[in-house]
């Protein structure tokens, strides 16, 4: 069991207020990702939840119980530090065995336990090596396996991967979400790399300036966002937001269309502009479209279309597909 | 370094370092020498320096006056224990100063070390009537409790700085992992900052053993350790070069052996931080 | 790492040390601010009159007092001097390429870890005797008249023993920080065109700004109150030539037996020191930051 439920939690550093309210429920056995620009406070929202800090305001309910002043070594969390945070000073076995040594658990358990989630990270053949004899990957597994030997009620990782090159992190993300999933066990996952949240979560929470802006599944806060800064943050690239009377026609001071749901043609109907810079991907073409009277606008084009800089190009967004907001950057149900 | 190293260069510099390294070691050389020469080699003009008769017997004079072994041990009593007891009070208030800083951190950390800028002799007056009046003159725990208080607040500053070089992360992960407190210090923090610790520990027992205000002040023979016994060389002008410069270096050698061989780590902790 | 608790606990660890500092500084200061206003005499106990401010009086005006405030600044003074230009030289040249560097650095920081009364004596007898020392032998081999020490120049010799305690402290500490120095720094400089000297002045000596400033802090802290070397060459003399405040007050309290007068004297030491740390702090404090 692992729900873990916020009810208007609040903090604050000195006069600054990190958090100004928080409330959500986290079922038990879901992998939800907190994502948001740096210093939004999602770092300082999982710490609450660890209790490495303390809240000003508000409850935060593990499995219904109020844990607010709990000690976090009595909260049955676990945590997977950016930096990994392993001691140094001892051996991969010792990294991971510590929680359960400190539980008191009897020696021959904890061997079992430590070997059996060795073996399911592959670092059977590491135990006795120490931290510093092991790659980026293989610290980070010892940081997983340290985790989860415990049998946490929820797991907390904290940017886990970013420090990791690109190709391993992919590795791990996939690594990460599947042992979730066969574990069962709740996951709270700070990043601020909003293709790990789309690609690992099952809801997202979008956190700006303290504030939660939307909590939903990665094709909720894709296909409805609720607002200018959730449109604006989850999709890459970046959504087009175009004000004026192209908006207000449709009865919205801005409206939003997707890089990939705008047709590009050499003529027709439709905003007419000058390519400014085409960037070939291969699969994918990206089209920076100067637009007078609008701005830049990005599109994404399947294959190569023959465009180049200079050329000029007519932009048709998808009608169905046009995101509407109010003068409050609120979304305009549709 | 992909700076030009001509051969003269090199040279020059090697010999002039060494010649200034010799420079600075010279008087302790000198010291060692003369401590295996009789008294009458000592004082020879022109000096001897290798060639003369070479004698232990300084030494053997030396050790036979009971009292030096005496006045050693009571270096490494005053000098062990009150580092030792000044590293008790101090692991836990560096701890808590470089884990849990509050707003008047810094400020109780310069309040500490202004402890220290006040001169000895300020209270020198109080402290001998009151060592006097409760019976503590020429005492080892008297001794011991003002040279740990004196060198109380070097011995916070320097790991609070070492302390403060461990990620906070790892000391976080093992309270997630249960840890309480005391176990948090003694299995994740204690053994991260032993070369921290180590060096803290020698520094102290290097400033206590060569501490020469208080113990020439409050100790005249049971608790008085070597600064003491070598100041009594002080008053006779005779022929006593040889078995002084024996007394002395016996005196400064097990201090001089423990410096050579930490004094990397030593100049680092020195530097209070001020030096990565 | 900021929960009620841990703040709690944080106090709870602190409380020693705070404490016993507390009363090591405050109950000794009450007592020695008590005393300095009695006519208190070992020589005569059982007389403890309350005298004002009579042995501010005379201690303050004691010609002794003025001649050893001189001696105390021009001791500090010239000891820093000397260890900061000095160290800093010595710490340039031992950054050069040196072979067996390691073994220099062993004979450079001997000094450092040799106590007072050791050194002291052993300056005095072996190396500055006027007729068997070793300096008098290199005097009178080059020609010249060798040198009474202590006679002609005791301040100076007093000086020169300290100097010689504390060159390697100060030594060992800037060669740390000029090695950490970066060398593409100096790199760069030197490609932008900058000779010895200005990557010296520019890169070199900025950087070693905050080692400076700790040296000179540290170094003050315990040349204020150098006794030992003092106390067992000169004592003090010849005249009041060579005595500090410390072995001032010493003198008064534990030869002259006057408690009073050595605690009136004990407190103006503290107030010296105090003006001196204030200066050092303004000078040099803003380069120390924790």
């Amino acid at each position: 069991m692992g729900s873990i439920q916020l009810q208007d939690v609040r903090k604050s550093f000195g006069n600054i207020d990190v958090i100004p309210g928080a409330s959500l429920k986290i079922e038990d056995g879901e992998f939800v990702v907190f994502v948001g620009p740096s210093g939004c406070g999602k770092s300082t929202l999982l710490r609450l939840i660890a209790g490495l800090e303390d809240v000003t305001g508000g409850h935060i309910l593990i499995d219904g119980v109020d844990v607010v002043d709990t000690p976090p070594a009595k909260r049955g969390l676990s945590m997977v530090f950016q930096s990994y945070a392993l001691y140094p000073h001892m051996s991969v076995r010792g990294n991971i065995a510590f929680g359960l040594k400190m539980a008191r658990m009897p020696k021959a358990e904890i061997d079992r336990k430590v070997n059996e989630a060795a073996g399911v990270l592959n670092l059977t053949s590491y135990l006795e090596r120490k931290p510093r004899e092991l790659s980026g990957g293989q610290r980070q597994r010892v940081a997983i396996g340290r985790a989860i030997v415990r049998e946490p009620k929820a797991f907390l990782f904290d940017e886990p991967l970013s420090n990791l090159d690109a190709a391993l992190r992919v590795n791990m993300r996939l690594e990460i979400a599947r042992l979730q999933k066969e574990l069962g066990t709740t996951a709270v996952y700070v990043t601020h790399d909003q293709v790990e949240a789309m690609t690992m979560a099952d809801r997202i929470v979008v956190l700006h300036a303290g504030r939660i802006e939307q909590f939903g599944s990665p094709l909720e806060l894709y296909e409805r966002p609720a607002n200018l800064f959730v449109a604006g943050f989850i999709g890459s690239p970046r959504m087009n937001f175009v004000e004026g009377p192209d908006a207000e026609r449709l009865g919205a001071r801005t409206i939003g269309v997707r890089p990939e749901h705008i047709t590009v043609s050499r003529s027709g109907d439709g905003w007419k502009g000058m390519v400014s810079v085409a960037e070939h991907l291969g699969s994918d073409t990206f089209l920076y479209v100067e637009v007078p009277g609008i701005g830049t606008l990005t599109v994404r084009t399947p294959g190569e279309l023959g465009l180049r800089e200079g050329d000029t190009a007519v932009l048709t967004p998808d009608p169905a597909r046009i995101h509407r907001f109010d003068a409050n950057g609120q979304a305009i149900a549709s | 370094m992909a700076r030009k190293r001509t051969t003269t260069r090199i040279v020059v510099s090697t010999v002039s370092a060494w010649v200034v390294g010799f420079i600075f070691f010279f008087p302790i050389l000198w010291m060692i020498l003369t401590s295996f020469k009789t008294e009458l080699d000592a004082f020879s003009i022109p000096p001897k320096f290798l060639f003369f008769h070479w004698t232990t017997e300084n030494y053997a004079t030396v050790q036979e006056r009971s009292n030096y072994v005496h006045h050693a041990l009571n270096s490494v009593i005053l000098a062990g224990g009150s580092t030792l007891i000044a590293l008790l009070i101090a692991v836990p208030a560096a701890y808590a100063m470089a884990f849990s800083p509050t707003k008047r951190t810094r400020g109780t950390l310069m309040w500490m070390l202004s402890t220290k800028m006040m001169p000895p002799v300020g209270v020198l007056v109080p402290i001998y009537l009151l060592f006097r009046d409760f019976n503590l003159l020429d005492s080892r725990i008297g001794l011991i409790a003002v040279l740990c208080l004196g060198n109380l607040p070097i011995v916070i500053w320097m790991l609070f700085t070492y302390f403060k070089e461990i990620p906070k992360d790892i000391l976080e992960a093992a309270r997630m992992d249960g840890a309480t407190i005391g176990k948090e210090m003694v299995y994740i923090l204690m053994p991260m900052a032993v070369p921290g610790i180590a060096s803290t520990l020698l520094l102290n027992v290097i400033l206590a053993w060569n501490e020469a205000f208080w113990t020439l002040n409050l100790t005249t023979s049971t608790a008085a350790p070597l600064t003491v016994f070598i100041a009594s060389y002080s008053s006779p002008e005779g022929l006593f070069w040889a078995k002084l410069s024996a007394a002395s270096t016996l005196a400064i050698a097990p201090i001089l052996i423990i410096g050579w061989f930490s004094q990397k780590q030593l100049v680092r902790g020195l530097t209070f931080g001020a030096v990565k | 790492m900021a929960t009620r608790q841990t703040h709690m606990l944080g106090r709870i660890l602190i409380a020693p040390s705070v404490l016993l500092l507390f009363i090591w500084m405050i109950v000794p200061l009450v007592m020695t601010i008590y005393f300095s206003v009695l006519h208190y005499d070992l020589l005569n106990p059982g007389v403890h009159d309350f005298i004002g401010f009579e042995n501010y009086y005379y201690f303050l005006t004691d010609p002794a007092f003025l001649a050893s405030l001189k001696n105390t600044l021009v001791l500090v003074g010239s000891v820093l001097i000397i260890t900061v230009v000095l160290g800093t030289l010595v710490a340039l040249l031992m950054d050069q390429p040196v072979i067996g560097r390691n073994f220099v650095r062993l004979m450079v920081i001997a000094p450092f870890f040799v106590m007072p009364t050791v050194s002291a004596l052993v300056w005095k007898n072996l190396l500055m005797h006027p007729v068997s020392g070793f300096f008098a032998w290199i005097a009178t081999s080059l020609g010249f008249r060798p040198i009474d020490w202590f006679a002609q120049a005791p301040l100076f010799s007093i000086i020169l023993i300290v100097a010689w305690q504390w060159l390697p402290f100060a030594t060992l500490i800037l060669l740390t920080a000029l090695q950490s120095l970066d060398e593409e720094q100096k790199e760069a400089a030197e490609m932008d065109g900058a000779h010895a000297f200005s990557t010296f002045f520019y890169i070199t000596l900025p950087h070693l700004a905050r080692p400076i400033t700790v040296v000179i802090l540290i170094e003050t802290i315990f040349l204020l109150s150098v006794f030992a070397e003092i106390f067992v060459t000169t004592g003090g003399g010849p005249g009041l030539q060579t005595t500090n405040i410390a072995f001032l007050i010493y003198s008064q309290a534990l030869i002259q037996y006057d408690v009073g007068g050595a605690s009136a004297g004990g407190l103006v030491a503290v107030v010296i020191a105090n003006i001196v740390a204030i200066i050092l702090v303004r000078l040099v404090g803003k380069n120390l930051e924790t």
